[in-house]
């Protein structure tokens, strides 16, 4: 993926931005190539939202530098930054038509009435919106809202779009829709983004790589099958993905629940005692006692159908990862 | 068809509840209208004598007579430009203050806003008469300027209120978006900052407006009769004529601005304006 001769489109070197309260990020590192989504991923108060207004000029950093083309964009205000950003919500002028939303931006750019028309059409277009410009933002449900803010960042075509939760107000079934339809906009425009979410499975699903932030700082940065098949630390691994942590010895196994199976005839060393079966469809979910833990495995029908409630098994590990007890 | 006109099925038919409502609701608007349309009546009426409920005669004779008083019309003239006056001065002061009281987190800002309400919890001929006592030392005293001030002080707690929660209500992202289009903070905040804030502000002017319009008090005693609005003037003409339709006259000559201001407003107007503007859902 990260072959040489790629542009680096954004450069945030050793960054900090500290509150005065002492909360905040510091030592982000990253390279962003053109053309990439790249997902900032982590629980709740780990700085997301912190990075990703540095970059758009609405927080002074701290120390470090980011830069756009190779350019330091850290002193610059908002409106001089090349960048375009999406907020979690109240991104639209309630008082201006959706024509006038979009607009706006454009004609601070003295671009010619004809030509800014024919780019909203355009862009209405783009996010399956077409013929509501005459339209207040109140007259529009929250996602048809998130897109209008979309639109009215692509219309300006920054050098970087920068979305934080952009969906989160949104339900689950049009999340999901807004991500597909982001994705094939952002394949189409060639555009560098970077988008903030707290949800692994959009992250996953959406990105070309992930930064997972723990508590201010990277955890790791990487591909989704990177991140998932080679977490860097126990943090990541419990943070991506379903998890299971088994301690031998001085060492911790982590093992997803995929790659757990069990033995009805419990031959192996590793017992457990079956607490739950569930049958999620094609395959079933089993949860076992071992010692003071819970574990999940996903195992077949056949293997299930042998199992129930207060049976002894035992535990196979598969493909796993090890890392130091803690 | 007038059986039912009977208050005890009128009082089954509708229930309890709605019953004592409507009761209340009539007392109401007795209480609130029958002075109003006792004035009407007493406005147009020509002659009028006391016991009577209706005039003698009908007639514009005193509105003829009110616009002949050379001294009345120019009461009339001095209110709207002191009005005007104390509107536009209090915009250029409040709306600043209510802007940094918004947005901006200073020491002090709690108290700078408390300041505001002890203008309007103290007995206002307290406040006016040591007022006056510096106004005389600063030759304030009898002008226009000392007025002026003295109705501002009387609405400054509305004008920065008001105004401050409107802009309150504006999202901070609703700006950000706007600095991120390209506009820079002025801009920004005449595009989209005070448009939104617009009907907290209205309100808050519409107040302003009107509070000088019908104040008297203070502009008596700062103005030292030299000012004649027409609250003043009303006293005056109250106070020593014995056609008692002059003063209705009067009060729908001072209730007509107020009118049309609401009406023009009405849009504008109403509990959820004045909490914060416009909202998005
Ligand atoms: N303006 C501020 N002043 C002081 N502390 C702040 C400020 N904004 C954020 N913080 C703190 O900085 C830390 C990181 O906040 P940030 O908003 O970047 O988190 P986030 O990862 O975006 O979280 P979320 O998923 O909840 O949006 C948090 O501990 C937060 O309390
Ligand atoms: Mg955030």
């Amino acid at each position: 993926m990260n072959v040489p001769e790629r542009k680096v489109k954004l450069k945030i070197a050793d960054m900090a931005k500290k509150y005065p309260n002492g909360d905040g990020v510091e030592h982000i590192n990253l390279d962003i190539y053109e053309g990439e989504i790249v997902t900032l991923l982590g629980p709740s108060g780990c700085g997301k939202t912190t990075i990703l207004r540095a970059i758009g000029g609405f927080h002074d950093i701290t120390d470090g530098d980011i830069l756009i083309d190779g350019k330091s964009i850290a002193g610059l205000p908002p409106e001089k930054r090349p960048t375009a950003m999406v907020f979690q919500s109240y991104n639209l002028w309630p008082h201006m038509t959706i024509y006038e939303n979009l607009s706006y931006g454009l004609k601070l750019r003295k671009i010619p009435k004809a030509q800014i028309d024919e780019d909203i059409k355009k862009i209405l277009q783009l996010v399956s919106m077409p013929g509501c410009e005459k339209k207040y933002p109140n007259q529009l449900s929250g996602g048809q809202q998130q897109r209008i803010a979309i639109a009215r960042s692509l219309l300006l075509k920054p050098e970087l779009l920068l979305l934080d939760e952009p969906f989160s107000a949104l339900d689950a079934k049009i999340r999901q829709q807004m991500r597909e339809e982001l994705k094939k906009i952002q394949s189409d425009l060639g555009i560098t983004v970077v988008f903030v979410t707290h949800d692994q499975e959009e992250a996953m699903a959406l990105s070309h790589r992930i930064v997972v932030m723990n508590k201010g700082v990277v955890a790791q940065v990487g591909t989704p099958t990177e991140i998932y098949d080679h977490p860097a630390d126990r943090y990541v691994a419990s943070f991506i993905g379903e998890m299971n942590f088994i301690d031998i010895d001085d060492q911790t196994i982590a093992v997803r629940p995929e790659n757990l199976s069990l033995d009805p005839e419990a031959k192996g060393d590793l017992k457990a005692t079956v607490r739950t079966i569930m049958v999620l469809g094609h395959y079933v979910q089993v949860t076992v006692q071992h010692g003071d833990t819970v574990l999940k495995s996903f195992v077949d029908r056949e293997v299930s159908d042998r199992l129930s409630v207060g049976d002894e098994v035992s535990l196979e590990i598969g493909t796993h990862h090890v890392f130091a007890k803690e | 068809m007038f059986k039912y006109m009977n208050p005890k099925r009128f009082y089954h038919a509708v229930g309890r509840k709605k019953f004592w409502e409507f009761i209340l609701l009539a007392v109401f608007i007795i209480f609130f209208y029958g002075p109003l349309l006792n004035m009407l009546l007493l406005a147009f009426s020509n002659s009028y004598e006391y016991p009577h409920v209706f005039a003698q005669a009908w007639g514009t004779k005193w509105w003829a007579y009110v616009f002949q008083q050379k001294s009345l019309v120019s009461s009339i003239a001095q209110s709207f430009i002191i009005a005007i006056a104390t509107t536009a001065i209090s915009m250029l002061f409040c709306i600043p203050a209510a802007y940094s009281i918004a947005r901006f987190k200073y020491p002090g800002r709690k108290g700078f806003m408390l300041s505001f309400l002890l203008t309007n919890a103290f007995p206002k001929l307290g406040i006016y008469t040591s007022i006056a006592v510096l106004f005389y030392k600063y030759g304030l005293m009898g002008t226009y300027a000392g007025v002026i001030i003295i109705h501002m002080i009387n609405s400054m707690m509305f004008m920065v209120w008001l105004p401050a929660s409107a802009f309150r209500s504006v999202h901070r992202q609703q700006e950000e978006a706007a600095r991120d289009v390209g506009a820079g903070p002025v801009r920004t905040f005449f595009k989209v900052t005070f448009p939104m804030a617009l009907p907290g502000i209205a309100v808050a002017t519409l107040y302003t407006f009107l509070g000088s319009m019908e104040e008297a008090q203070g502009t008596m005693l700062v103005g030292l009769g030299k000012i004649q609005t027409m609250p003043v003037a009303m006293y005056g003409i109250v106070l020593d004529s014995s056609a008692v339709q002059i003063g209705a006259v009067f009060a729908i000559l001072l209730i007509i601005p107020s009118a049309v201001m609401i009406f023009a407003m009405r849009r504008y107007i109403g509990p959820e304006a004045i909490s914060g503007g416009f909202k998005m859902k």
